[in-house]
């Protein structure tokens, strides 16, 4: 990693340069409008300085200010930052929604934190500790949880960083374009070691990252696995036969007992298998058992990617050969607009 | 107080610091002059055990690898600092030592309303702070300030019960407090005293009191539960036990984001006195300055979720919370402008509590803009829990409320204590203050925006330089600071007597004796202008211009 002195951080996604252009943007305004400022109350105090020799200036100087303000003044000082804030507003609104819907083709990775380390999951099932290794040019995302308290998977070269909870799913995704080294931070205070729970994002040009995973010892990819633990725990009983099907779940408006909907999500997959009489399923008794504590965070999260392949529309781009030799960027990232597809449901983090 | 100005003795008059010397008479008193003393001896007191803890975590950080203390003992000294600054010197500095002193002198009352409830908010005060010093002392306590959930409801294995439980308490004093000034300003002014008469000190009071006495009980309830959890694991934050880590952070920021305004409105209320007096004209805006207290302390209860952007909150909710911060900034704006219109053709003195209050918009301004940065969504994104967000309240509660604080209490040191402070010495130290202060905290933009995290033992080598520039600056701050200690402790006893009225002041307080009598006015006044009627100050009052230190023969007479 380069540890020279530098003023700003690396640029490794197109994101993090819209998110430097809208900073110097904020910069260009706020300097101009701290100078202003400076300039003036420095100019008045020098040019209306009170002249100890005459006191009678004392006698002189506030006629102007028999004028208790002047209304125009006023105005033009309100509207004139009324619209800047607006402006600036719609701006910053604009990078940041791009940056939280996560694209239909991205590579999920699985991220568990915990005091105080990072457990990181390739789709292809490698696993890392403290670090990451993705290819150049791909869209990635993560799909995070704690294990214990609040972290943050923080980025500061993509200019990402979302806040991993425990119970409850969060997801980042960034799309990295220059192959390099770049830190990973937890950024919410989480204990003794917190400054201790950082890592390294490797970027990588995608066909050394098909060597680099080709080279590493196979594990078990999370869809696989999460198929293992559905005929293992018996899920395929009942959600073959008796119970709500699986297939084509994710994704669906799903009508409850008791009236009312949920779209089914990653967290109402992890919400139903965990405490499944939160939400029943209109038609269906309430028979179904907890697996709370039978089974670990990332053999939930194997499950729930399971559940999601299910539904045919979640095609994880996890094959190696999708990978290719050196492909071009991917330049699609959706936009704000209601026609972009997203993968996920609306209200999703 | 151990010294009192010095008169010879035949006429020495009675003040409200010599008409009894027990010790009895200053812990019982219901004098709203000797609670402020009262406050100002403790809030010192917390201040330089807030800024020692300080003071460590910098040196600590002069090298990547930290090599001073052990990372436990790091999480610690972080906590003590926020908890001690946040709760027991910033929410209570101006408006329970400036605040209670002035504001019955200012309105022409004889005490605020509910005396004793005062004397009650000061013992509130002081047991919860000590309560939470010892906590976070003797043995520590590991959370931040913050109090984050599950963390400090579970996995924290320190003080976390005792430190709430002080912080507990002193919000009873800051409600006391608020609900004291609202009832006064609106049973007990001089006749006379309409609200548009009323200085400005008055009204961004008055803004905050409504904070204190709205937002603290939240804060309470949320504290309470917090040690619910930890004691008896009802299931309230931790998802484990079935609660919601998150709602913590909302309705714990739904008291402390309005806290940050019930720390920068009085020093909005100082500001607004000082920079009138040293430009000898009335304030530019007087209305819109009033009006834009009240906007602030509105508006700060609607903006709470800009402190979750990253906590896992909808997006739809981060862009409401989003528009609704930006809209803090246009009566924040709207002040800036009207303070420096003021200035226009006036007659500028470079005193001592001028400089604080020409430094206070500075970096007022400074950390006002940074705060865009923070409400715009897209580089909060990156900014947020970094060292960005760190110096932009240090810009905004150091950089501003503490220069307020220090301005103020220069301002008001003759009328407090009888006697001027030395001005060489505070130009000084208000210059030594000013540099310090931005040589400590600018890096830290610059380090936040590499993406250096708050609450780090340690960080990477490449952000060394920086810093140790802050560090530096921490160690010339620390001087500044130190120095009006030094030197208005010096004062009590060699300073100069001071005048009822040193700089020819408007203002109530002005009119009666430095130190005002115990009863405040000899003759209760009647109040005929408004407060900053500086075009008709010399004339009216018939004065001559008087050099500091000598005494206006004016003494309890009403305004004219």
């Amino acid at each position: 990693m380069d540890t020279s002195f530098r003023l700003l951080p690396q640029q490794a996604s197109d994101h993090a340069a819209s998110v430097d252009h809208l900073t110097l943007a904020m910069l260009f305004v706020s300097v101009f409008f701290t100078v202003l400022i400076a300039t003036l109350i420095i100019y008045f105090a020098i040019r209306y300085r009170r002249r100890p020799a005459s006191p009678s200036a004392l006698k002189e100087a506030p006629k102007s200010g028999a004028k208790h303000g002047a209304l125009v003044l006023e105005v033009t000082w309100t509207v004139i930052p009324l619209i800047m804030v607006a402006v600036m507003f719609l701006a910053g609104a604009r990078v940041f929604v791009r940056s939280q819907q996560p694209p239909v083709d991205a590579m999920t990775f699985n991220v568990v934190g915990k005091q105080w380390m990072w457990l990181l999951q390739h789709p292809t099932g490698v696993r890392e500790t403290n670090a990451l290794h993705v290819p150049a040019g791909k869209l990635i995302r993560l799909l995070m949880i704690s294990e214990d308290v609040i972290h943050d998977f923080g980025l500061p070269a993509f200019r990402m960083k979302q806040d991993v909870l425990p119970g409850r799913y969060t997801s980042e995704w960034f799309e990295p374009t220059v192959p390099g080294e770049y830190h990973l931070f937890c950024d919410q205070y989480c204990g003794s070691e917190h400054s201790k729970m950082v890592g390294t994002i490797f970027v990588m040009e995608p066909a050394q990252y098909r060597q680099w995973v080709e080279g590493r010892p196979a594990d078990v990819p999370p869809r696989v696995a999460g198929e293992k633990l559905f005929a293992q725990y018996g899920c395929v009983t009942c959600h073959a036969a008796r119970g709500p099907t699986m297939a084509g779940l994710y994704g669906r408006t799903v009508d409850l007992e008791g009236g009312g909907t949920v779209i089914a999500d990653e967290n109402y997959l992890r919400e139903s298998i965990l405490y499944p009489s939160a939400k029943i399923t209109r038609g269906y008794p309430p028979i179904m058992p907890s697996f709370r504590g039978q089974l670990t965070e990332e053999q939930v999260m194997d499950l729930v990617i399971y559940i999601k392949s299910l539904a045919g529309a979640t095609t994880e781009p996890y094959q190696l050969q999708n990978l290719g030799p050196a492909t071009q960027p991917h330049r699609a990232i959706p936009g704000p607009g209601p026609s972009q597809p997203t993968q996920l449901p609306k209200g999703q983090p | 107080m151990s010294s009192i100005p010095y008169y010879p003795a035949a006429e020495r008059p009675q003040t409200y610091l010599n008409w009894s010397y027990r010790v009895k008479s200053w812990l019982f008193t219901r004098d709203h002059k000797r609670i402020a003393i009262l406050y100002m001896l403790s809030i010192t007191l917390f201040f330089f055990i807030g800024g020692a803890a300080a003071v460590v975590m910098r040196l600590h950080l002069l090298t990547p690898d930290g090599t001073l203390v052990q990372a436990d003992t790091y999480n610690r000294l972080f906590t003590l600092h926020g908890v001690v600054m946040v709760f027991f010197f910033l929410i209570p500095s101006i408006p329970a030592v400036l605040g209670n002193f002035l504001i019955p002198l200012m309105i022409g009352a004889k005490d605020l309303a509910f005396p004793r409830l005062n004397l009650a908010s000061w013992y509130f005060y002081m047991v919860g702070g000590l309560c939470a010093v010892i906590a976070l002392v003797a043995g520590g306590v590991d959370t931040g300030w913050t109090f984050y959930t599950p963390y400090s409801s579970i996995y924290s294995n320190t003080n976390v019960v005792w430190a709430i439980a002080g912080i507990f308490l002193a919000g009873f004093s800051s409600i006391f407090t608020g609900l004291n000034f609202i009832v006064t300003m609106h049973k007990m002014r001089a006749p006379g005293m309409t609200w548009f008469k009323m200085p400005l000190f008055c009204w961004s009071h008055y803004a905050t009191s409504i904070i204190q006495v709205l937002a603290t009980p939240v804060v309470a309830i949320t504290l309470v539960l917090v040690i619910i959890e930890r004691v008896f694991h009802a299931g309230i934050f931790d998802p484990s036990l079935g609660g919601d880590p998150v709602l913590f952070q909302h309705m714990f920021w739904f008291y402390s984001h309005p806290a940050v305004y019930i720390m920068v409105l009085p020093g909005m209320a100082v500001v607004s006195e000082i920079i009138p007096c040293f430009a000898r004209k009335p304030i530019f805006g007087y209305s819109f300055i009033a009006f834009s207290s009240v906007a602030i302390a509105v508006f700060g209860f609607l903006v709470w979720g800009h402190h979750m952007f990253v906590s896992g909150e909808s997006m739809y909710s981060a862009l409401i919370f989003s528009a609704l911060s930006f809209s803090v900034a246009i009566p924040s704006a709207v002040k800036v402008f009207n303070w420096t219109a003021t200035l226009y053709k006036g007659s500028i003195s470079s005193a001592t509590p001028m400089l604080y209050a020409l430094g206070f918009i500075g970096l007022f301004t400074m950390g006002g803009l940074t705060g865009l940065f923070l409400a715009t969504l897209g580089i909060d994104v990156h900014v947020h829990d970094t060292y960005f967000i760190i110096a932009h309240f240090h810009y905004i509660m150091v950089g501003g409320a503490v220069m307020a604080y220090l301005g103020g209490l220069h301002f008001w040191w003759p009328k407090i204590t009888g006697r001027m402070y030395p001005e060489f010495m505070g130009k000084i130290s208000a210059f030594i203050i000013f540099l310090g202060f931005n040589l400590t905290f600018f890096p830290q933009f610059l380090l936040g925006y590499l993406g250096m995290p708050r609450r780090y033992h340690s960080y990477p080598p490449e952000m060394q330089v920086l810093n140790v520039l802050s560090s530096a600056g921490a160690s010339i701050l620390a001087v500044g600071y130190l120095l009006p200690l030094g030197y208005f402790i010096w004062s009590l006893r060699y300073g100069k007597i001071a005048p009822t009225n040193p700089y020819l002041a408007t203002g109530l307080e002005w009119q009666t004796t430095s130190p005002p009598p115990p009863e405040n006015f000899d003759v209760p006044p009647i109040v005929t202008e408004g407060p900053y009627r500086y075009d008709l100050m010399v004339s009216q009052l018939g004065t001559p211009l008087i050099a500091e230190g000598a005494r206006i023969q004016t003494t309890g007479s009403a305004v004219k």
